[in-house]
């Protein structure tokens, strides 16, 4: 009987690998190994933290992909100051928990120069303790609820005040004061429901209800009947990922033909490519970059997305976030003369300008947002993308509230409940 | 005006208690009567939906069409699968669970790489039903008539086809019915591939109705496992005896609190009934049986 001497054996020779395995990494950790195989030293990395699978798959995968455009852009251009960037960039899969391992690893292992990470807001205060920790630049590029107000995090997205803040009123003026609020429900969707009932307030309309729903939910029948029992003069809808995506198909199969404002939808997953019209006929989304915008710096970023990309299904709104925000960083740290964060983001506070494809817009020094170029997008029965009423729109709502990151240093979210009474 | 909000909760059940019993139904004859967590299953029904879709949006089949093409897919997907891994697996219970599970992650990355994050929607047919100032998916209230003839004909092809009891006694005693000439290798392979047929039809059945993306077998998997428990053993009249509570649960407190509270009384329902029906609802009305059979 050999058969147990052999599995002795191998267990022997696997426990030593695992062993030597193991001093390896201690070695490598400590530095004594270290010279040309080192992580941080040899040139600067920046961190990029998307999502290519999982529920927001369908929002990080351009996210991405335009990030690499951007950097092969300053590459071929002879990179930031004089040294090619290198990218950093496993797929987080949609799951909180591995956003934070990766984050810890971006920042300790890969010792990257500035991150960007995350889809939702949910991932965005998962990993924002360990960025604060860390002191860490960070880039945060989605579309989002507001009131971030951190001395290290840059929110590169419209917020809920811009982008509903376009959409709302011009709604009421279009159809009616008698709105109902939808939402998914977590921190985005609560707070940009109560973002609804503050504009409502401030032009004089009224929410008639409000329901939040969960993330994952596919079934809308019920909503669709609260709705329809309530017959609002427009629907404001914050719903997100795959699964809401149902509730456009089960709009128009039940012939729910009032109309829809949006924060959310089209720019990001693109539901009037995916679903067929006329599903999202009468959607009014508030969005600062969409594919569809025909200016000439759009088409050209357009052209050179597909170029690199020619399988991309979408260049949505967050992709190009992520691509001027590259070149905004790369463009301060040439500003700046160093990699050092410190002085990197010094240089972001003293004001910069980006011509963005969406239009040449600027960083407030003070809030660490940006103004963006705001439009409406409506989608017609065909799914027709057209753009009305393009407004510069400032993040005003972190002004009013005292934040001045320029003076002061803070890592909070302010929440509108706190300072208006409409909520 | 009370008569319209009735027809609201009838259909907001009709719709739920459908999604309950075609969810389950493949998943709980491949458990009832094989011992098989398929924790798969989600993605069986991918297979389903997405042959569907494909078939519709590239070949221009028609709908019903596409839909056959979604269930023969599913069906021989699910062969394959059971010559290669499952039968290696009965008897093994938690072995069951872990390779159906890794089966599943390999399915949901397999189906992201080859075509990419989602494909474009088949419409819903059929349009609404409008009764007030309400209406409803005709389509999806359809889907209930639909799970019912699903459980008939399943009712009829275990109780009276030959087949049928030959696939039950195989599962009842393997050795007695293989020495009675079953041959009960055929029997699991059989009845492994009614149970992926089944999730292809869930799968072409709410095609056109969701998503189209990698990860919407996740969807079913939550309501199909709860269902199973709740159940019980008897498969068939556990499912839809399952179906139709959790359905009447989810219906009402939707109705009365929004799609949220409904998912919160579903799975507290599902906590209650683990707790004090440990063998489902079938199991309760076995133990009534057996008690009043000692009584007489």
């Amino acid at each position: 009987m050999s058969y147990p001497s052999i599995s002795r054996r191998r267990v022997l020779a696997g426990g030593t690998a695992g062993a030597l395995a193991a001093l390896g990494g201690c070695l490598e950790e400590g530095g004594v190994v270290g010279g040309g195989n080192g992580n941080g030293d040899d040139g600067p990395t920046i961190g990029i933290l998307e999502d290519r699978s999982g529920e927001f798959a369908l929002n990080g995968t351009s996210k991405w992909q335009s990030s690499l455009l951007a950097v092969e852009e300053i590459n071929e251009n002879g990179g930031v100051l004089g040294e090619e960037i290198e990218v950093y960039d496993p797929d987080p899969q949609s799951d909180n928990q591995r956003y934070q391992e990766l984050t810890r690893e971006a920042i300790n292992s890969e010792d990257v120069d500035a991150l960007w990470a995350g889809y939702s807001s949910a991932t965005r205060e998962a990993i924002r303790p360990i960025i604060n920790d860390e002191e860490q630049l960070y880039f945060y590029t989605t579309q989002y609820e507001g009131g971030v107000c951190d001395r290290t995090t840059f929110a590169m997205g419209a917020t809920a005040r811009q982008q509903l803040g376009a959409v709302i009123p011009y709604m009421i003026e279009e159809y009616g004061p008698r709105i109902y609020t939808i939402a998914a429900d977590y921190n985005f969707g609560q707070i940009s429901g109560d973002w609804v009932r503050i504009l409502a307030e401030e032009h004089g309309a009224e929410v008639l209800d409000e329901e939040y729903i969960p993330l994952g939910e596919t079934d809308f029948g019920s909503t669709i009947n609260n709705i329809q029992g309530e017959d609002p003069d427009f629907i404001a809808s914050m719903l997100v990922g795959d699964s809401h995506t149902n509730f456009y198909e089960q709009r128009a199969d039940t012939g729910l033909d009032i109309p829809m404002a949006s924060s959310t939808t089209m720019a990001q997953g693109y539901e009037h490519l995916r679903v067929e019209p006329p599903a999202l006929e009468d959607m009014y989304v508030g969005v600062n970059y969409m594919q569809e915008i025909e200016t000439e710096s759009s088409q050209e970023f357009v052209d050179s997305f597909y170029e690199m990309f020619p399988d991309a299904d979408y260049l949505n709104q967050e992709a190009q976030n992520n691509y001027f925000s590259v070149h905004m960083w790369a463009d301060a740290v040439e500003r700046a003369g160093t990699f050092d964060q410190e002085e990197v983001i010094a240089e972001l506070e003293s004001g910069i300008e980006v011509d963005a494809p969406e239009g040449t817009i600027e960083l407030d020094p003070a809030t660490h947002h940006m103004t963006h170029h705001m439009r409406i997008g409506h989608a017609d029965e065909n799914h027709e993308v057209t753009f009305d009423e393009e407004q510069y729109i400032e993040p005003s709502f972190l002004h009013e509230v005292g934040c001045d990151l320029t003076s002061e240093s803070e890592q909070t979210q302010y929440e509108p409940e706190e300072f208006y009474d409409a909520i | 005006m009370a008569l319209y909000e009735l027809l609201n909760l009838t259909f907001q059940f009709l719709d739920s208690f459908a999604f309950i019993v075609l969810a389950t139904v493949g998943l709980a004859i491949i458990f009832g009567m094989m011992g098989i967590i398929n924790l798969a299953h989600g993605e069986f029904i991918l297979v389903g939906a997405y042959a569907t879709t494909l078939s519709f949006n590239l070949l221009g089949v028609p709908l019903v069409l596409a839909m056959l093409v979604g269930i023969i897919a599913t069906t021989v997907y699910g062969i394959i699968l059971e010559r290669l891994i499952i039968h290696r697996l009965y008897g093994r219970l938690l072995d069951s669970m872990v390779v159906t599970f890794g089966i599943s992650l390999v399915m949901i990355q397999l189906t992201r790489i080859v075509f990419g994050n989602s494909l474009d929607q088949i419409g819903t047919p059929f349009g609404g039903i409008s009764y007030g100032v309400y209406s409803y998916s005709a389509y999806r209230i359809m889907l209930a008539g639909a799970a019912i003839l699903t459980l008939a004909a399943l009712y009829v092809v275990f109780t009276r086809t030959t087949f049928g009891i030959k696939a039950r006694a195989t599962i009842q005693d393997e050795e007695t019915a293989r020495s009675m000439g079953v041959d009960t290798d055929r029997m699991y392979l059989s009845t492994f591939a009614i149970g992926s047929a089944l999730a292809g039809l869930t799968g072409a059945l709410y095609a056109p109705t969701i998503t189209m993306s990698p990860d919407l077998g996740a969807n079913f998997l939550v309501e199909a496992f709860v269902a199973v428990v709740v159940g019980g053993p008897s498969v068939l009249i556990g499912t839809s005896l399952a179906g139709g509570f959790l359905g009447t649960i989810d219906a009402i407190f939707t109705y009365v609190g929004g799609t949220f509270i409904g998912q919160v009384a579903l799975l507290t329902a599902a906590i209650f009934a683990i707790r004090f029906l440990p063998d489902g609802i079938t199991g309760l009305l076995e133990d009534i049986r057996a008690k009043r059979r000692e009584a007489q």
